[in-house]
């Protein structure tokens, strides 16, 4: 039985320095840490995010309450700032099912923060410095919307190519990818980025993918000048997706009915039902402060910080040896 | 018919790709954050060996290709096929030449081989790693000399053609790795 860390000791002493300027770095920003929890009866409704489940047999649940393993503190961390909290930041654990790989454990660490009063360009400034400051490094920081990105390596608009196309231009830049694949619009523009696009960014600097399409916009508000497109960014360093962030939605009505296209998407993709989660919009109902959120992945952080290529050998106990 | 989800996918598991069995070399699972997943596979063809990547969905199944490995013991050539037995079942299977590669100019009658078997016919053979063959043609060389230094083409009884040292002779028995077709000694008669 190999009962060792996954991941060497000079590993896991850089995570509790990383760890030590993360809480360092929102103590000097006057941001507040909270803690939210790690198990509840509603989760996110997001088709591409599955959650795991449990269940509590106790006191007041003779019969056992289903709970989720919480994919994001994301609803529980706008329920605190719709009560007032002003800036927050938490450095906790995700869950998400089916995730596993080189850049995936089903259990990571993410580090999640709110900025009331922030559009997400001023956020993006504060996610540059924090990652600075918890490299020790100074990068170039480069902003890059969505669609020049598919300008510059296909010569398309990834919001007005016709989808049939997307997959024919898949078939011919992608690796193996054959007839037999079939996707959704969206799907295809995945592969497109994950394929030949995210490889190449961020190397050697930190670049901000912005302007995702309204299709992919998540939890973000769609760009008032161009509602075609999402005030959603990610962070990319050396191919390395590290952060995605929002200009938060704040209108409860749309945030139901995004919940209601989620679980039509789950319906049709025969995935399981989960309900909308009612605390948080009517969190949403009562007021949630304008403001800018980001959740970044501390366990590929360190990855950076370290040059590892393999999420296994920076977490003490990846899944295959939990 | 059996398949596999792509959650099952690892190291030498063997699948039907485009009506050809393959096994998987690697498998690399994507998906960024809020978007769809996928595996990205590098797989060899056991058909042809060649190596190649693969996309799929995450979720997808696929085909299983029936496919397994057996220790056989090689028995004589016809000419057109190479037939194998298994020495437990005493079963025999025929090789044709596709099927035989690269083993032919090794094996000799009684060696026991790998053989990969699709749908029960033997589509790959390996020989044991280290053969002793004899020479049945080569220049002679100088004798006395054992300093290693140069090398000869010789011919061994399977056919095979490779380099030996300038001492070795004609009718000498020579060991020889099969993976990378190199001489590594004379072997000594037991």
């Amino acid at each position: 039985m190999d009962w060792r860390p996954g991941a060497d000791l000079s590993a896991l002493k850089a995570r509790a320095g990383m760890l030590a300027a993360v809480h360092g770095f929102f103590a000097e920003a006057g941001v507040m840490a909270v803690e939210t929890p790690l198990l509840a009866p509603a989760a996110g409704t997001d088709p591409a995010i599955e959650p795991l489940q449990s269940r509590f047999t106790g006191p007041g649940h003779p019969h056992g309450l289903p709970l989720y393993l919480q994919t994001s503190p994301e609803y529980h961390m706008k329920r605190l700032l719709a009560a007032g909290s002003g800036p927050i930041y938490q450095v906790t654990r995700a869950f998400r099912d089916g995730e596993a790989g080189r850049r995936h454990n089903p259990e990571f660490s993410i580090l999640e923060w709110y900025r009331p009063g922030f559009g997400h360009y001023a956020l993006m400034d504060e996610v540059a410095a924090l990652v600075q400051h918890v490299l020790g490094q100074v990068l170039p920081v480069r902003q890059c919307a969505y669609h020049e990105l598919f300008d510059t390596t296909f010569g398309i608009d990834p919001l007005t190519e016709p989808t049939e196309r997307l997959a024919a231009l898949a078939a011919e830049r992608c690796l193996g990818v054959g007839a037999d694949l079939t996707l959704e619009r969206d799907g295809w523009l995945d592969l497109l980025l994950t394929s030949c696009i995210e490889p190449e960014l961020g190397q050697g600097e930190l670049t901000f993918v912005t302007d995702y399409p309204a299709s992919q916009a998540v939890l973000a508000r769609l760009n008032p000048d161009d509602p075609r497109t999402a005030a959603r960014f990610e962070l990319y360093l050396n191919g390395l997706e590290l952060a995605n962030g929002f200009h938060e939605l704040t209108d409860a009505d749309e945030q139901r009915s995004r919940f209601e296209q989620d679980r039509t998407a789950r319906r049709a993709n025969g995935q399981p039902d989960i309900v909308s989660d009612e605390a948080f919009l009517a969190a949403l109902q009562s007021g949630m402060p304008d403001c800018s959120g980001v959740a970044l992945g501390l366990d590929r952080l360190l990855m950076c910080v370290l040059g590892e290529d393999d999420i296994r050998r920076v977490q003490a106990f990846p899944l295959d040896r939990a | 018919m059996a398949s596999y989800s792509t959650n099952e996918f690892k190291g030498g598991l063997k699948i039907m790709l485009d009506g050809q069995p393959c096994s998987i070399i690697e498998n690399e699972f994507v998906k960024p954050g809020k978007g769809q997943a996928f595996n990205r596979v590098k797989i060899r063809n056991l058909m042809t060996g060649r190596v190649l990547e693969k996309t799929f969905r995450s979720g997808e199944t696929v085909e299983a290709a029936d496919v397994v490995e057996r220790e056989l013991q090689y028995l004589y050539s016809d000419g057109e096929y190479w037939h194998f037995m298994d020495n437990e079942s005493f079963e025999q299977y025929q090789a044709d030449e596709a099927g035989v590669g690269e083993a032919a100019k090794w094996i000799k009658e009684q060696d026991q081989c790998t053989v990969t078997l699709f749908n029960g016919q033997p589509i790959l053979v390996d020989p044991p790693n280290f053969v002793v063959l004899e020479i049945t043609e080569t220049d002679p060389g100088v004798k006395g000399d054992t300093s290693g230094g140069g090398g000869k083409p010789a011919t061994l009884e399977t056919g095979a053609v490779v380099s030996v040292p300038l001492f070795v002779q004609i009718g000498e028995k020579i060991k020889v790795d099969t993976r990378s077709g190199e001489y590594v000694s004379r072997a000594k008669d037991e």
